[in-house]
């Protein structure tokens, strides 16, 4: 990744930071990312953040994990080894209903955290640059890029909206 | 600034606590050496998981014939301790999913310790059916996996196949659930860490790092998980049910089983929850984020839980006696009056009679009576299993084949041993990561804080007593009092 830096700002309140982001938006500054160390709830719209897709991933993975174990227990019971169990048919569709409903469960559940991951940019041992250690603590941090926002310009706003810490970092 | 809340409602985050209040409050206990108590509970949990490793090992050596097994009583203590700890395996996705779906925020504070201590109930359960297979080493032919034998395949059709999937996939949504939550918390961990420990939670924090983007898809990956989670635990006790109610045994071959098994395992996890927090409360100090009102809203649910299976059983009886069926009919009768009587009083007596002393509020509120009421619930819930198990198969068709199971020392080390197994993981879960979820008791304190719900519950008490003054003093014209008075 080619380096980048960074100027951002840490609040001590959430209403401080989505104040701050509402009058970057007024200004027409470009905000390069916002952390914070809980969800704060309302900061979607005005980051113009559009909902996960996570969800549809979730069905497509459920909706495999659903054909594999019908259609495996399918294939296994009626072309592969087919067996009568207590006079029942070989394609006992009833019985496959459990068997069906947890995979889909366990498909589902695995794609989706895999997935959530992997379009994070996360997973075990990877580490991603931490702009202060007070962000998973208690600071709300709003940061800009230098490339499309000045430094000086990008200070001048932090200081301006009440940031009580402001700092650069190349990441 | 307030939220706007319900006055009535209780705070559930005390002691005016500041975000970074929380984070000390609630991480520090991992960053120091564990006091007295701590170690010696741990000795005593893992000196009983050595005496169950030690059974383990003798049963596998020996054999099942070291248990008190025989041709008709196929299952004992093993399968008994099986459901009883899936049982209370179901609590922690309840409360994590169910009352994550029903906006429920009292779940923050106790949901990360009931997801730890789902994974480990659900892991002594898993024990049983391994070891009651008796040759363990072949344990791998239950799963579908191409082979050298045929193909050949398991059954479909078997519920205990079933319950091989449902297990194994409970198991594994459950730690993938409690482990994204803890991600955030990892992450605050290694920030606040250096030297080694920094780079130990460095790597369990996957890189972490809080941003808009990732908490939102966060959301909504909890949220999605919890809704395959819902149907998910209710699903997996429907088929442990199923071990029993599709085969053709009076006493088991019962279609409320289903229901009846979901609310005693609800029932049961949260006995167990309960008894786990108020211990876990007292030795990290939380009271003030694990308060009376979190207990009083579990001993609610114990209350709802306890009855349903009380209902359950007397439809079990009535059924038993409509169904003119003599079999069925003796199954009970032997059950209440037979020679496991004593287990038939112990269910009765500790799943439905006591828990109805939780319609007084005030007993509900009190620390000590929950925690003896989840030891008894907890043991009420043992001799269930017990009660349907062995009464049931000790006197079957045959008279000729009937007899008295007593566990041997090998069932009941192994038994003992599970519980103490269960409470080294749990101890050792204490120290490596926060028992309350951190970032999510952080996302409820504007809401659920008492300095933030204090303001409106002054309000609300100040208008009430100024309306009730002006009406003594006859400045307002009490409509009600009125309306009453024309009668």
């Amino acid at each position: 990744m080619h380096n980048r830096e960074v100027v951002f700002g840490l609040y001590d309140d959430e209403t401080n930071l989505m104040d701050a982001i509402k009058m970057a938006n007024k200004d027409h500054l470009d905000i390069y990312d916002v952390y914070t160390p809980f969800p704060v709830h309302g900061l979607d719209p005005i980051l113009g953040l559009e909902e996960s897709r996570l969800h549809i991933a979730g069905f497509i993975y459920g909706a495999i994990g659903t054909l594999t174990a019908f259609l495996g227990m399918t294939w296994i019971f009626t072309q592969d080894w087919p067996i009568i169990f207590g006079g029942k048919p070989y394609w006992s569709v009833p019985a496959f209903i459990p068997i069906t409903f947890e995979l889909t469960v366990l498909f589902a559940s695995i794609g989706m955290v895999v997935t959530f991951y992997t379009v994070c940019g996360m997973g075990p041992g990877v580490s991603n640059p931490v702009l202060h250690d007070r962000i998973t603590d208690d600071k709300f941090c709003l940061a800009f890029d230098t490339h499309s926002v000045s430094a000086e310009k990008a200070e001048a706003f932090l200081k301006g909206t009440g940031a009580t810490e402001i700092s650069n970092k190349v990441i | 600034m307030s939220a706007t809340v319900s006055p009535l409602r209780e705070p559930l985050v005390q002691g005016s606590k500041s975000y970074h209040d929380i984070t000390e409050d609630l991480i520090s206990p991992t960053e120091r050496a564990p006091g007295k108590e701590w170690f010696i509970i741990f000795g005593i949990s893992a000196l009983l998981a050595g005496v169950m490793v030690f059974c383990i090992i003798w049963t596998i050596w020996h054999g099942i014939g070291t248990w008190d097994l025989n041709r008709t009583i196929g299952w004992g203590w093993d399968i008994t301790n099986f459901v009883w700890w899936i049982g209370i395996g179901h609590a922690g996705t309840l409360i994590s999913a169910i009352l994550l779906l029903f906006r429920q925020k009292w779940r923050t504070g106790v949901n990360r310790a009931a997801e730890a201590m789902t994974i480990f109930a659900v892991m002594c359960a898993g024990l049983y059916p391994l070891i009651h297979m008796g040759r363990i080493w072949l344990a791998i032919f239950i799963f579908p996996y191409p082979n050298t034998r045929g193909s050949l395949w398991p059954n479909f059709n078997s519920p205990l196949l079933w319950d091989v999937f449902a297990i194994s996939t409970y198991f594994t949504v459950s730690v993938l659930f409690w482990y994204t939550g803890l991600v955030p918390d990892f992450a605050t961990m290694r920030d606040r860490a250096s030297g080694i420990r920094k780079r130990v939670y460095g790597f369990l924090s996957f890189g972490w790092t809080g941003s808009a983007k990732h908490w939102q898809r966060w959301e909504a990956l909890s949220l999605v998980l919890a809704g395959l989670a819902t149907p998910l635990v209710l699903s997996v006790h429907t088929i442990v049910s199923f071990d029993f109610a599709t085969s053709v045994i009076p006493g088991w071959h019962t279609t409320i089983f289903p229901p009846y098994f979901v609310a005693g395992a609800v029932f049961s996890g949260f006995a167990m929850v309960q008894t786990l927090m108020l211990i876990t409360r007292r030795l990290l100090n939380l009271q003030e984020y694990i308060t009376i009102g979190h207990i009083e809203s579990m001993n609610k649910v114990i209350l709802v839980t306890g009855t349903i299976v009380g209902v359950a059983y007397l439809t079990e009886l009535f059924i038993a006696w409509y169904s003119g069926y003599i079999y069925e009919q003796f199954a009970f009768f032997n059950r209440a009056v037979g020679p496991y009587y004593w287990s038939y009083f112990g269910m009765m007596f500790c799943n439905v009679i006591s828990p109805q002393l939780f319609w007084s509020e005030r007993l509900r509120r009190n620390i000590w009576v929950t925690f003896f009421m989840s030891i008894f619930i907890n043991i009420g819930m043992w001799f269930e299993r017990f009660v349907i198990i062995a009464t049931t198969l000790a006197r079957d068709y045959l008279p000729s084949s009937w007899s008295y199971y007593v566990p041997t020392w090998v069932e009941i080390g192994i038994f003992i041993g599970s519980i103490g197994f269960f409470g080294v993981l749990y101890l050792l879960f204490t120290r490596v990561a926060p028992v309350v979820a951190v970032a999510e008791i952080k996302s409820i304190l504007k809401s659920s804080g008492d300095q933030y719900l204090e303001p409106n519950s002054k309000h609300h008490h100040d208008v009430v007593s100024d309306y009730h003054t002006a009406v003594a003093e006859g400045k307002v014209y009490d409509t009600h009092h009125a309306h009453s008075e024309s009668h």
